[in-house]
């Protein structure tokens, strides 16, 4: 077994594991983007500007506090959460009246705000970030090297998105909240505050993209502009997965980072936009998504 | 649900007759006297580049404004005219007035292609599938040969019109952006007024009733799709001649953003709103270039600040303040 496909197998599980990393974040991601769009009804264009703050709250945690990742993987997500909180309780909650679309564009220019901050004071370039003590090095797994953060990073993400999907679907609190979902006048005469959900569930899903950010900060460098590329391909990624399930929207996450992996193996020129042209056909051929329903 | 952009721009939009109103007229020619002495009192070059971006905002509102379709992705008919332009001019030696006719071309295919695509999707969907598809146009743009990458297409020969009139002269470089931005600007306007602008508009406000009535809708958004990408293209080929460049800033998803902000803040659905909001904001970024306030911030809390002030935009909170006697 010295090549499969023409293709040496190191390279072609190295790539793979490339693209299991991606779509974990594509999932970390598209899961918050789906959440906060059920209950508010609004794409928050601002995930990728709060991904990037999570990263760098991490890392400014490390360099201005000595505060390690692992303090880091708690205090940043609850930063970036209640920094979502304040968000949407000052400004986005007064958009739910009108059109859909005027949550995006203030979205987008929160984006360009938090984003054109730090690239004020920070610049361009990425600053590092290391790999916590405990996580480095790596497994020799026979077939390809895994680097022990990378293997984390996966397990992480995994158990995030299943837990995130137990909470959703099997719990009061879940129930409560796709209840809000289909029908929020209702549930707010059955006596539960759906206000305070709206603004929880918006905090919930920000928080999801500051743990991201931390989960990324080691393996990409912390950069104002990690989030803006990203977020554009997690749109596309919500796209074809459709917004109508959690389950969906993680599957659909890693599905698509692994197909972004293969590419690079086969036709690496094409790696940038594979997502895009999947995104067309899917168009094409079922526009609802793979796992959205047409309303 | 959509309830009130629609009651926004019901009180904005010029009025449902076929015939031009008068203070759109007056306001039209006060425009025009402005636009053919500005090269006197103003630096050309600054003014041109307001006319190419008031053209795109144009062409954006025309799709936003009377359509209702918000599209997140015109960089990509702007920034991909700008790369057919500058390399049909500057490397199969065409005419001016060739490469911007292939550039606008080349837009108005990918708007054929791009609005099919989106055009299956409403509302939030339209606006990430069209943000992505021009992502796409992106990449391609960096990593294609004839685009030069990271570079561009520089040094961008501006040739002469028609064989005869020397563009490298600024004031008939200038005179012809006048005439292109003039033809476009023309074209949106008796678009809006005509039969089918009305039938543009019916669907904005009821989609599923123009339906019952008989439209065909999906052709109407197509079609409407196709002329604003065509005249995003039409702005996007003479930026490239104008600027002698084509570079990655024409179609990241920054600028589908800025057009976005400059049709808000002049006024989503009205006919002259995009062009205030062009020649404010690109003053405003030509001021902020200079001193050492971050653009982007800037532009960011201009864009909060419309979304929760004015949503009207400037425009058109003047006309409703003054609109009593248009309707």
């Amino acid at each position: 077994m010295s090549t499969i496909f023409g293709i040496p197998p190191q390279a072609l599980f190295g790539q793979l594991l490339l693209g299991l990393i991606n779509g974990s974040f594509y999932a970390l991601l598209s899961l918050g983007l789906a959440v906060i769009f059920g209950m508010l009804n609004v794409i928050n264009f601002a995930h990728g500007a709060l991904y990037m703050l999570g990263a760098f709250v991490a890392w400014l945690l490390l360099t201005m506090a000595g505060i390690g990742y692992w303090w880091a993987l708690l205090l940043a997500p609850l930063v970036v959460g209640a920094f979502g909180v304040l968000l949407e309780k000052t400004l986005l909650s007064r958009l739910y009246k009108l059109d859909h679309l005027y949550g995006l564009l203030l979205t987008f220019g929160l984006a360009l705000i938090v984003e054109g901050v730090f690239r004020h004071f920070y610049g361009v370039s990425g600053q590092p970030y290391p790999i916590p003590d405990l996580l480095r090095g790596g497994q020799n797994l026979g077939f390809m090297f895994l680097p022990n953060y990378r293997g984390w990073v996966v397990v992480a993400s995994l158990v995030v998105c299943l837990a995130t999907w137990y909470a959703i679907e099997r719990t009061k609190l879940g129930a409560y909240l796709r209840a809000a979902t289909e029908n929020p006048v209702l549930v707010q005469a059955f006596g539960i505050n759906v206000p305070l959900m709206i603004t929880a569930t918006y905090g919930f899903g920000v928080a999801l993209a500051g743990l991201a950010g931390v989960l990324a900060a080691p393996i990409y460098q912390v950069s104002p502009l990690m989030g803006s590329n990203l977020i554009i391909v997690v749109f596309a990624v919500v796209v074809i997965g459709g917004m109508g399930s959690i389950l969906g929207a993680v599957l659909t996450g890693y599905g698509l980072g692994l197909l972004e992996g293969l590419t690079k193996v086969f036709y690496p020129e094409a790696s940038n936009i594979v997502v895009f042209v999947i995104m067309a056909v899917v168009l094409l051929i079922k526009p609802a998504g793979l796992f959205g329903r047409e309303r | 649900m959509a309830t009130e952009i629609h009651a926004v721009r019901r009180e904005t939009a010029a009025p449902a007759t076929g015939r031009p109103a008068t203070p759109d007229l007056l306001a039209f020619a006060a425009l025009l006297l402005v636009l053919i002495a500005a090269p006197y009192v103003l630096y050309p070059v600054f003014v041109m580049k307001v006319l190419c971006f008031a053209l795109f905002a144009c062409a954006f509102n025309l799709l936003i404004g009377f359509a209702g379709l918000l599209s997140f992705g015109h960089a990509a008919f702007f920034g991909g005219a700008a790369y057919i332009t500058a390399h049909t001019v500057k490397v199969w030696g065409l005419p001016p007035e060739l490469g911007i006719l292939l550039g606008t071309a080349f837009s108005a295919t990918l708007g054929l292609a791009f609005g099919a695509l989106a055009i299956r999707r409403q509302g939030i969907y339209f606006a990430m599938i069209t943000l992505a598809l021009s992502q796409m146009v992106f990449f391609m743009a960096l990593q294609l040969k004839f685009t030069g990458g990271e570079d561009g297409i520089q040094a961008v020969p501006r040739g002469h019109l028609f064989g005869v009139i020397d563009l490298s002269n600024s004031l008939s470089m200038y005179y012809f952006v006048l005439a292109v931005f003039l033809f476009g600007f023309v074209v949106i306007w008796r678009t809006v007024h005509s039969p089918f602008g009305q039938v543009l508009k019916a669907i904005r406000e009821n989609e599923p009733r123009a339906i019952s009535l008989g439209y065909r809708t999906d052709h109407y958004k197509l079609m409407a799709f196709v002329l604003s990408a065509t005249l995003a293209g039409l702005a996007g080929g003479t930026k490239a001649i104008v600027f002698q460049l084509a570079t990655l800033t024409d179609v990241q998803w920054q600028m589908s953003g800025a057009v976005v902000l400059m049709t808000l803040l002049g006024g989503i659905g009205t006919l002259f709103g995009p062009v205030v909001g062009a020649a404010l904001v690109v003053t405003l970024e030509n001021y902020l270039a200079a001193s050492n306030l971050p653009v982007p911030v800037v532009i960011g809390v201009i864009f909060v600040a419309c979304v929760l002030l004015f949503r009207r935009g400037i425009v058109g909170e003047i006309a409703a303040r003054f609109g009593g006697k248009r309707s």
